[in-house]
């Protein structure tokens, strides 16, 4: 019965650390404290769940179905072209389709990454950013995209 | 009447009062840091000649008691009720008491380290106060409102069993520090506040069931859990606990809409 590596073996940085000068204790990322903000009283959180779950169902259905026009039915996606959208946009219903689409897909998506900023930025200053980032980038796809899609000519030279 | 007796002793019986024990080598690796001699953290291999029926407790007594006195860890009643010995053995969150030798494949060097996202004040022995912080801010006690009752406050068999998987919580830690959302942000309050809010809020008894749901509602509370499930795979009592959030977060919702 022995120990295989002696405990006693000189480690690095060892002399520098004493019970007087003890060696800085890692804290966790955001520990919770007393000083920790209590509740905000809002559903932000609750409806933001359930948009991910709601929007996501929906999603399916408008994603494959796209999909599936545009890359499976009548040639595939050798059709495409100026003409295909401009008939296809010639009509209200997928107007609709693709603003629905359009919205429901920016959202989703920046929530998802909104939570993945928030569970893996450490400093708040780094959260602060990536999400303002993100916001501005979300509010300028999905402007862009609804301006599109009402102000579509296809008489355009 | 006599007692009944075994008329013969089972092969069990015979090895036990025979005093033949089987002894295994096994090696225990131990990640170890001691903020008073270096700021590094080491892994030490302890070779033990351990009855494989005997529990990782006992391998971290042994190596206390006989090898190396400066081996520091948490454990109080050593029989699964106390809760202070939740650690990370063979990368799993479980109670160094509860888990014997020959259940983590003894043949391999066994790993022994703190459980995780909390600060490591010295070898197995982490700062609970985070932990502790945030069962306080579910608010863990009967709220009720009135006066009194002079007679105790009756509750159906029904209702008791409707939050009975949550009562089973020794607060250990081993669901929380298993959790990677507790692991990235020390502010999620984590399951075990969850489901000592859940022992609460669904019991018939208790009138602050609300204001914890409204506590639980908030940017830190349930609504950060990614149903990830380690912590029903980590729980040593097995509570269902990804359950129990699941079950405060359906209370929210219906009682909100």
């Amino acid at each position: 019965m022995s120990a295989e590596t002696p405990v006693d073996a000189p480690v690095v940085g060892a002399g520098t650390f004493s019970p007087d000068n003890p060696a800085p204790v890692i804290e966790p990322p955001r520990a919770r404290t007393k000083r920790t903000p209590r509740a905000t009283r809002t559903n932000f959180e609750m409806y933001g769940w359930l948009f991910m779950r709601l929007s996501g169902i929906v999603l399916v259905v408008l994603v494959l179905g796209h999909l599936l026009i545009q890359l499976v039915l009548d040639g595939g996606v050798t059709k495409i072209g100026f003409a295909f959208v401009a008939g296809r946009w010639a009509s209200p219903f997928w107007q609709m389709w693709d603003l629905l689409m359009l919205w429901l897909a920016m959202l989703h998506g920046a929530n998802g990454l909104r939570t993945v900023i928030n569970d893996y930025a450490e400093r708040d200053t780094t959260r602060f950013w990536l999400k303002m980032l993100l916001y501005t980038a979300t509010v300028f796809t999905v402007f862009l995209g609804t301006l599109v899609i009402f102000t579509f000519d296809p008489n355009i030279q | 009447m006599s007692t009944p007796t075994l008329d013969k002793h089972s092969a069990a019986l015979d090895a036990a009062e025979s005093g033949a024990f089987e002894q295994i080598t096994i090696t225990l690796r131990v990640r170890r840091f001691n903020p008073e001699v270096s700021d590094e953290v080491t892994w030490v291999d302890y070779q033990l000649e351990m009855d494989p029926k005997e529990r990782v407790l006992d391998a971290l007594h042994k190596v206390k008691w006989e090898i190396d006195g400066s081996l520091t860890f948490r454990r109080s009643c050593a029989h699964g009720i106390c809760g202070s010995d939740a650690m990370r053995i063979n990368g799993r969150n479980r109670l160094a008491c509860k888990t014997l030798l020959k259940d983590i494949n003894p043949e391999k060097p066994i790993t022994v380290e703190p459980i995780k996202g909390m600060a490591v004040l010295k070898d197995l022995v982490v700062d609970m106060d985070p932990f502790f912080q945030a069962y306080r801010d579910v608010m863990p006690f009967l709220i009720t409102k009135g006066n009194e009752p002079t007679r105790e406050r009756l509750q159906s068999a029904e209702d008791r069993a409707r939050f009975d998987d949550t009562t089973k919580c020794i607060l250990c830690a081993a669901c929380t520090s298993s959790c990677p959302v507790f692991w990235n942000d020390g502010q999620y309050f984590g399951p075990a506040a969850i489901v000592n809010a859940h022992r609460f809020i669904f019991d018939s008894r208790d009138e602050g069931g609300e204001q914890r749901l409204e506590i639980l509602n908030d940017k830190e509370g349930v609504w950060r859990c990614r149903t990830t499930f380690n912590c029903t795979d980590a729980c040593p009592r097995g509570i269902e606990v990804t359950k129990a959030i699941q079950e405060v977060k359906r209370a929210l919702i219906t009682r909100r809409f």
